[in-house]
């Protein structure tokens, strides 16, 4: 994408305006560029490749033992074939939380959009994005308390019903999804929003005008139009999800095994960075993985 | 209030820098006799003020700190600056490897007229000591166990971990060497060495019904015994006391008869010390009843190693009863692993959290 923004700068270059017959175009594109990819190489470039690096390592590179360069961290799904189940389960957990998040997040949106009355509109917007601005440990924890047995739900419903037993879930993974999507929900009504807000109302009044039901306007309209911001906030959801390590620990309980709580544990608690780095690149892999599979999908959606 | 000019800033930045400057070249200073360097984390017993006061205006002795904020680095400025330091803080584990590395130098204990009272089992822990002598004098102590909800049947033994009457109701520490530990007490093994590491996790496995959470700080294991969610636990004697007294939470600490899971931090003298007899006078200080008392009342602390100082505490502290010196004949101290053991001690735990989560 830059690389393409970087010669369709240059292929305008020359008819561009040049009055002052000054430097040749590239440098100025160059310049213009230099702090982006500056930036780039230091904040991710670098420290990624140092993982990578390390990600060959027998042992992490700090204190006396020996440094041999090895490819054996990279057949931990082998010798430990629990990982796979363990990969498959964040999988699933990144699966139910992008459509989760994907549902509600779209209809947010449109009831965002669809609110003209008054300031209504800021006002949901802002409503949406205080709890965002909270740390997310502390979104976390007061879920603990919600779902916790005899928790505010439990109260809630005995309220109701004094009779009936506990409908706590802490330490499942509902309550880990339950987490996720609240946490990770706004990136979504947003990426939605600004799909959504583009599209034309006289698109929907002529639909409208010419008998098509809600549901014919939502789907065949709504849906596709808005398909650039359901793709795009999906995949800032589904990649740290599948990362994620701080909820399901919380949350969680016994359940919350997955590969970011491995991937941490290796860097914290085993101090085996190799393994912790070499996790990361094959579920970034599988991740890449994913998406290439998905790329003709993505690309139409994206280009709608 | 003066005013915040640049002048007033100035000054207050020069004073800010001299202070420093002065400061930093203290630890050097220190060779002088008189004055001995202790190596520690801050805030861990040694530095207490009213206590470095006391022990000056009786022995003379001057007392000055340097701080370490990881065992590793506390070994890294043993190893490259000999002849600054006097008096360290390491644990069993680190004190064999600093042993090891010729670091340290043979503990005097007709100098330490407390040395006799000291518990023997953690005198003569291997890791303190090599060819017959001792290499650190035992500080303070604590171990991991078993902690149950007051008025349940008291266990004696891990295996009620197992015990389907404690089904959904039991909470794991999440630390791969405690829980290779407790497998291997399970399983009839040696905590730091278990052979057959198949049974460790087979034992680990077999109390999957029962697991309810795994918790990692102490503030979480607080928050979800409150709310009832577990009744028992593996859980740091310390941390059992602090619960009891400050959350009054209804716990109860239990040592099984395999014994518990246990740690010591011992008072070793560099190799190079340059005023090893000062730092003998302040060991034995540091384990006598007088200090430890007011210590563990007044500011909180980890177990004596000394017995007479323990006794020392009032009946009714809790410490005192969490930390019983009959405990210290069955515990096992966890020692320096070797890297590829400990890489094996974290692959168990993390298949058996994996089996957890299934």
């Amino acid at each position: 994408m830059h690389s393409n923004q970087a010669t369709s700068a240059s292929e305008r270059g020359p008819s561009g305006p040049r009055s002052r017959g000054a430097l040749p175009s590239w440098v100025s594109a160059a310049a213009l560029l230099l702090p982006t990819y500056g930036w780039l190489t230091l904040a991710v470039f670098l420290p990624l490749l140092t993982m990578l690096v390390f990600s060959f390592m027998s042992a992490t590179p700090m204190g006396k033992a020996p440094i041999v360069f090895t490819l054996k961290q990279y057949r931990a799904f082998i010798d430990q074939p629990y990982l796979v189940g363990i990969g498959v389960t964040s999988l699933l957990i990144g699966f139910w939380t992008t459509l989760f998040c994907a549902i509600l997040g779209f209809l947010a949106a449109v009831a965002l959009v669809r609110s003209t009355f008054g300031k209504t509109r800021e006002m949901l917007l802002i409503l949406i994005l205080l709890p965002f601005w909270t740390n997310g440990l502390v979104r976390v924890f007061s879920w603990t308390m919600v779902l916790r047995e005899n928790g505010f739900l439990d109260n809630l419903l005995h309220m109701i019903a004094p009779d009936v037993g506990s409908i706590g879930f802490l330490y499942t993974r509902y309550a880990i999804v339950v987490g996720l999507v609240h946490g990770y929900l706004p990136y979504m009504i947003l990426t939605c929003y600004i799909a959504l807000v583009a599209i034309d109302d006289a698109i929907m009044e002529a639909a409208a005008s010419l008998g098509a039901r809600w549901w014919t306007i939502l789907f065949k309209i709504l849906v596709p139009l808005a398909a650039p911001g359901l793709i795009s906030g999906s995949v800032l959801i589904f990649i740290p999800v599948i990362g994620s390590f701080m909820e399901p620990r919380i949350l969680g309980g016994r359940v919350g095994v997955t590969m970011g709580t491995v991937i941490e544990d290796q860097f914290t608690q085993a101090f085996n960075w190799p393994l912790g780095a070499s996790l990361s690149f094959t579920l970034l892999a599988v991740v890449l993985a994913i998406f290439a599979t998905f790329s003709g999908v993505l690309r139409r959606g994206t280009t709608a | 209030m003066t005013e915040l000019t640049r002048r007033n800033t100035m000054k207050l930045m020069s004073a800010a820098l001299v202070a420093g400057v002065s400061f930093s070249s203290l630890p050097r200073k220190a060779f002088s006799a008189g004055t001995i360097t202790v190596l520690n984390w801050q805030g861990y017993g040694t530095d207490e003020a009213w206590s470095v006061k006391a022990f000056t205006e009786k022995t003379g002795i001057a007392v000055v700190h340097d701080y370490y904020s990881s065992e590793s680095e506390m070994l890294t400025k043993l190893r490259t600056n000999p002849g600054a330091y006097d008096l360290v803080v390491l644990n069993a584990a680190r004190c064999a490897q600093a042993v090891a590395e010729d670091l340290l130098q043979p503990i005097d204990f007709s100098k330490v007229p407390n040395a006799p009272t000291v518990d023997e089992n953690l005198r003569n822990n291997p890791n303190f000591s090599k060819d017959g002598k001792g290499f650190a004098v035992p500080w303070v102590w604590g171990m991991t166990s078993l902690a149950i909800r007051e008025g349940m049947t008291v266990p004696d033994s891990y295996a009620v971990l197992a015990d389907p009457a404690y089904k959904g109701r039991v909470a794991m520490d999440d630390d791969a060497i405690i829980n290779v530990g407790v497998g291997a007490l399970m399983s009839g093994q040696d905590i730091n060495d278990p052979k057959d590491l198949a049974a460790v996790t087979a034992a680990l496995k077999s109390i999957k019904p029962n697991v309810k959470l795994l918790w990692s700080t102490e503030d979480q294991w607080n928050k979800s015994f409150a709310a009832k969610e577990f009744d028992l636990s593996l859980f740091w004697s310390g941390g059992s006391v602090r619960s009891k007294r400050n959350s009054k939470l209804p716990v109860q600490f239990v040592v099984p008869k395999e014994g518990g899971i246990g740690w010591v931090d011992g008072l070793g003298i560099p190799a190079s010390a340059p005023n090893a007899e000062g730092a003998l006078a302040f060991a034995n200080w540091m384990i006598d009843p007088a200090f430890y008392v007011e210590w563990a009342t007044k500011v909180g602390a980890p177990a004596s190693s000394n017995s007479a100082a323990l006794a020392a505490l009032p009946v009714d502290d809790l410490s005192r009863q969490v930390h019983k010196p009959e405990y210290l004949k069955t515990m096992g101290i966890v020692s320096a692993i070797p890297d590829d053991r400990r890489e094996a001690f974290n692959n168990v735990w993390q298949e058996v959290k994996a089996f957890y989560a299934q």
